[in-house]
């Protein structure tokens, strides 16, 4: 009351309005109506010591002050006649100016308030100072905290946090006692929330941390009367709940929070004695429906406000410890826990949990999150609302489950099975069961066993028994709905998906081989695993391939009778026992068209239940495994661990290893075929390949296809050198292909050999990959069923060229001396020289020189290696004599080629005759001026004459000078001339 | 103070080994103790409470200060990693209980909850214990019948 009372009802500041200016012609009567107006607002205030401040509106802009002397004549007789002070008068002209002289108004004003604010402090100071503590306990405490009001009011923050503070303090100086705790309590917490409120604006978070935690200390305990204890739990809730307030306010207004001191903690906290609030009330307040409301109320007061906050209201004005009315009392507290009756704790529960999980998400702490919304999942499952308890609870539970928490995932489980039973919900209540009984489930064997039954129950369209520890009413209801389902036909098969989760049964699928021929039927098995306490039967278990014409193998299905699904002694195929491996084997035959694809289980599904029932399709994706498998797969793996020995047709579960896919590889071929050739191959020759195809197939081989060439994929320039051809008799030129596809051969009958040369040409040196690739068809039973296979055999074979020889070229003198350059017009020879590199002897067949226009033969062309056969090493040499005339061009005259036509001398038949063009180089030409050319006779005899005659041709246009001098030998005498001096005329 | 200690045996056969761990309290015990798997698993290695009654809010406890840990483990992702101190100190306090934390290099994590009224565990202590129970997990380490990962059995 008295709060409010400052706050909404009693001003600091009353100003009066008043529309007059400074020369208004009815000066006196507007004074005296303004001063009515200032007289009537003083009358209503009476004994308040409100300031009244008068502002006049003037339509004219003032002149500066003391040049107006009317203006301040007139403001004199004005503040005299309303009984003002100058400072209380003001002026606000209504002019361009407005918001500057209205914000100068504010200022005005709020001194004005500061003043009363100011007075009001001295006046409760002077009221306290005439206490004393000891018999003015009580109003000390409230003396101080108007004090501290005042000062907030004020604005003078600094002062209220610290006048609140000592108020606190004194606060905890009362006596406490059962009857007055509560107003102590709402006291206390009342300032604690003005000192963190004000700290937080300080920006002194840390202060207002303590602050807080001091007052959760001091006042934990301070529970007051146990009947009404859910009061405290309510009253601490309230706390943590108000300070997370305050602590996000800051926040908001630019506090950093961090992750382990953030609002969330408090929100928590709140919740959690909301909680004990709810059990407390549970507690306390379960009363008979028959108690009555009390009449008259007890909570009602004669005037409808209490006069203290926090006080009983039939106790009211009543000092004294000692309880004057105990059947007062007795009513009071009665009330009290029925209207506690009323409240919905799971609401206010919730709220504070999802402002909790609020602030710890924006914190990095999804754990805590998580955590908290399993309470809320719980805490709607309280109240009933189990859809949205469901929907929290399923949200988490992958965490929970991917981090490996098993104690707290069955505990998350078992409250959302609980859900699911209560609301009838078919296929959450299987995956939960179906999850509860697996090996992540930490309940215990009674438990899992009751849930089995429960599930046995519902895949036979039967209702289960209630979840233990179910509101009653609730189970009431569910069964009517268990009921319902049970009538309603139709949306009776359920796909469960388990990658995502931890089913009781465990699936493995895996082929016995990662590829199979053609040919041969593929295997795989499929190994299943319960992990539930009792057998358990199902209907059909079927495996979906990639390639889904194989589904139809993989079957195993077997029509049961209803009756039987308990029945332990039946351990027929269909049923899985507890703890044991259980292997189906299946075969099919893969069809031709899959050879080189790879074949992949896509899913397994195992049907629990019937058609005719309720059926449930577990699902796994791949060849099995679920949430849980692949980090116990790495465990196994791990482990060094020795295995018991088991009987040879069982297998432990961690040594399976997951195969889902395989590979269809083509029928291995039953034929030969072999390469012959005489490597290496000789540039440009036409090089025989002969290959051998022989069948060993017991059937015929149809279509039979060959393939050769060079092998593709090598470098890109060999395509080009590398001509293949199956006519060897005549060469080929560079239009011919490198590869020749696909040659039909017709059919192998068994046994049957076929021989075929291929012919190659390689234009350049250097290792080549040839490919011989033969495939053909053949019929073939494979487990009773007739298929056509396509099989194919390959050799490739790495083949050398090299040149078949080197030619060397030279030029000589008619003297067979070595010449850098030849003489115009003068002959010369021209030596070739064929060097055989080849491994195998060569036939040169013939050879021809054609010679360029600047070369002229001396004598016939003719050549004289014709059919010369050459080893390895041997070489076989000719000479042309040539002559050239005279040139111009410096640098050299080209000669002309020589054309070697050569073949193998190996091969008996006809090999195309290869010509090698060999380019003669360029030789340097030279005129030259004086040609001397001695006759001599080939021989002479002793003592008889020799005759030499010495030929000198002038080249030139030119009459030249010439000197002839003969040097004597010792061996000849002379007769003739020694020495000639003459002239040679030039060449005609 | 904590005390874990393992031994293996051999059955009769020779054939398989048995493990088995044992953790042994004296006085002033933690509320509760767990050793926590390295990420991205986390799932607890070996967790036991002395009070039983309320195990699984305790769990849910241990669960959620792995937030903490992961926090203080990124943060100190930055400093020097030799010369990183494995012990976490407090990890967050609740209203009754004290949450600590210790890594190891190998991110294997151990949690100690203690009552909050019990002042005569320090920070000290704390740091003595969590050393013990280091020493212990690195004994189970060595013993070549341990696979890293199984869940450690107590005694």
């Amino acid at each position: 009351g008295w709060m409010n009372k400052h706050l909404n009802l009693v001003p600091a500041l009353v100003v009066v309005f008043y529309e007059l200016d400074w020369d208004e012609p009815q000066w006196k009567e507007k004074q005296s109506e303004c001063a009515t107006r200032v007289e009537i607002v003083r009358q209503s205030l009476q004994g308040r010591n409100t300031k009244v401040a008068v502002v006049l509106i003037q339509k004219k802009t003032p002149l500066p002050p003391g040049e107006d002397v009317i203006a301040s004549e007139r403001a004199a007789a004005l503040c005299n006649a309303c009984d003002l002070s100058g400072k209380s008068l003001f002026v606000l002209p209504h002019t361009d100016h407005l918001v500057g002289y209205i914000i100068r108004l504010e200022n005005a004003f709020y001194e004005h308030a500061q003043t009363y604010y100011y007075t009001e402090i001295r006046r409760v100071k002077s009221h306290k100072e005439f206490l004393n503590k000891t018999t003015h306990q009580l109003l000390f405490v409230r003396h101080q905290f108007k004090i501290a009001f005042f000062s907030e009011l004020k604005q003078d923050t600094q002062n209220a946090l610290k006048n609140y503070r000592t108020a606190y303090n004194l606060v905890h100086e009362l006596r406490a006692h059962e009857t007055n705790m509560l107003e102590i309590k709402t006291m206390a917490g009342f300032i604690n929330y003005k000192i963190c409120r004000l700290c937080f604006q300080h920006n002194t978070p840390l202060d207002a941390i303590a602050q807080f935690r001091k007052h959760i200390d001091l006042c934990k305990k301070k529970i007051g009367s146990a009947e009404l204890a859910f009061e405290h739990a309510a009253w601490m809730s309230k706390q943590f709940q108000a300070f997370g307030d305050l602590f996000d306010e800051a926040i908001k207004l630019g506090l950093t929070a961090i992750q382990t001191q953030n609002p969330g903690f408090y929100y928590q906290q709140a919740a959690y004695y909301a909680q004990e609030r709810k059990q407390l009330a549970s507690m306390l307040c379960n009363h008979d429906s028959s108690v009555i409301y009390p009449n008259p109320d007890p909570l009602e007061t004669q005037t409808g406000v209490l006069d203290f906050y926090g006080q009983r209201p039939w106790r009211q004005g009543i000092l004294s410890f000692d309880l004057s009315d105990p059947e007062k009392e007795k009513m009071g507290i009665l009330s009290l826990q029925l209207k506690e009756k009323n409240v919905l704790h799971s609401e206010l529960i919730i709220t504070l949990l999802s402002n909790a999980v609020a602030q710890f998400k924006k914190y990095k702490c999804p754990r805590m999150k998580s955590h908290l919304m399993v309470q809320m999942g719980e805490e709607y499952y309280y109240a009933k609302d189990y859809a949205k308890a469901l929907k929290l609870l399923d949200y988490v539970m992958c965490e929970y489950r991917s981090e490996g928490w098993c104690t707290l995932l069955t505990s998350i489980l078992t409250t959302a099975l609980k859900c699911s039973y209560l609301m009838a919900q078919l296929k959450d209540y299987i995956t939960y069961s179906l999850e509860l009984l697996g090996r992540a489930s930490t309940l215990k064997e009674d438990q899992k066993s009751r849930i089995e039954k429960n599930l046995i129950k519902v895949l036979m369209n039967e209702s289960p028994d209630p979840e233990p520890d179910c509101d009653t009413a609730a189970v009431k209801a569910s069964q009517k709905l268990w009921a319902d389902r049970v009538s309603l036909a139709g949306s009776n098969v359920f796909t469960i998906e388990v990658q995502d989760f931890i089913p009781f049964v465990q699936c493995k699928a895996k082929f016995l081989a990662p590829s199979f021929h053609v040919d041969v039927p593929v295997q795989f098995d499929v190994y299943l695993r319960a992990d539930c306490p009792h057998p358990i039967r199902f209907s059909k278990l079927c495996i979906s391939f990639n390639n889904q014409d194989y589904n139809q193998y993989c079957v195993v299905e077997e029509a049961y009778q209803k009756s039987d699904i308990l029945e332990q002694s039946s351990q027929g195929t269909m049923c899985l026992v507890p703890g044991k491996t259980r292997k189906f084997t299946f075969k099919f035959v893969a069809k031709t068209e899959d050879v080189g694809k790879k074949i992949e289980i896509t899913s397994v599904d195992l049907i629990l239940g019937s058609e005719s029932g309720r059926c449930v399709i577990l699902n796994w994706r791949g060849g099995g495994g679920d949430a849980a498998s692949s980090q116990e797969a790495l465990q196994a793996a791990r482990s060094f661990r020795r295995r018991p020995k088991l009987p040879d047709n069982e297998v432990h579960w961690d040594s399976l290893t997951i195969q889902a896919s395989t590979m269809i590889i083509s029928r291995v071929p039953n034929i030969s075929v072999q390469l012959r050739h005489e490597p290496p191959a000789l540039t440009n020759e036409m090089y025989c390949l002969i290959v051998t195809v022989q069948s060993h197939e017991d059937t015929v081989a149809k279509d039979v296809k060959l393939t050769a060439g060079l092998k593709p994929g090598q470098d890109a320039n060999l395509t080009q050198k590398t001509q293949v051809t199956l006519h060897g008799t005549d060469a080929c030129d560079e239009s011919f292909p490198a590869l020749l596809p696909d040659i039909p051969v017709g059919d192998l009958q068994p046994g049957e050999k076929l021989e075929k040369p291929i012919y190659i040409r390689c234009g350049t040196v250097g290792a080549r990959m040839f490919l011989v690739y033969v495939s053909y068809l053949i019929d073939t039973i494979v487990e009773g069923k007739e298929i056509l296979c396509k099989c194919h055999r390959d050799e490739t074979v790495t083949i050398e060229t090299v040149f078949p020889f080197d030619v060397a070229v030279k030029f000589v003198s008619t003297k067979l001396e070595h010449l850098d350059r030849v003489f115009a017009d003068i002959p010369f020879l021209l030596m070739t020289d064929i060097l055989s590199a080849s491994p195998w002897p060569l036939t040169i067949v013939t050879t021809q020189l054609q010679l360029s226009p600047s070369m002229t033969p001396v004598d016939q062309l003719e050549s004289y290696v014709e059919n010369v056969v050459l080893q390895t090493g041997e070489s076989a040499s000719e000479c042309f004599c040539l002559r050239c005339p005279p040139v111009t061009n410096a640098s050299g005259v080209a000669t002309g080629c020589y054309i070697i036509s050569w073949k193998r001398s190996s091969p008996v038949e006809s090999v195309p005759v290869v010509s090698t063009v060999i380019t003669l180089p360029h030789v340097i030409v030279e005129s030259i001026p004086l040609h001397v050319n001695a006759d001599l006779p080939s021989f002479g005899r002793v003592r008889e004459s020799l005759p030499v005659r010495y030929h000198l041709q002038n080249k030139t246009d030119l009459v030249q000078d010439v000197e002839v001098s003969v040097e004597p030998s010792d061996a000849f005498m002379f007769s003739g001339l020694k020495q000639f001096l003459g002239t040679t005329i030039s060449a005609e | 103070m904590v005390k874990i200690a393992y031994f293996d045996s051999s059955n009769s056969l020779g054939e398989s080994t048995v493990m088995a761990s044992a953790v042994t309290y004296t006085a002033e015990w933690p509320v509760l103790v767990s050793i926590i798997f390295s990420p991205p698993q986390n799932y607890p290695l070996y967790i036991r409470s002395v009070p039983t009654e309320n195990e699984l809010k305790f769990h849910y406890t241990v669960h959620t200060s792995l937030d903490v840990v992961d926090e203080k483990i990124s943060a100190m992702g930055k400093a020097l990693v030799d010369q990183r101190e494995l012990y976490l100190g407090l990890l967050y306090p609740t209203e009754d209980y004290k949450v600590y934390g210790y890594v190891t290099n190998s991110k294997v994590k151990f949690v100690m909850v203690v009552d909050s009224s019990n002042t005569a565990l320090r920070d000290n202590e704390i740091r003595s214990m969590f050393r013990k129970l280091h020493n212990s997990y690195t004994d189970i380490m060595c013993n070549p019948f341990y696979n890293p990962g199984d869940r450690i059995h107590s005694r």
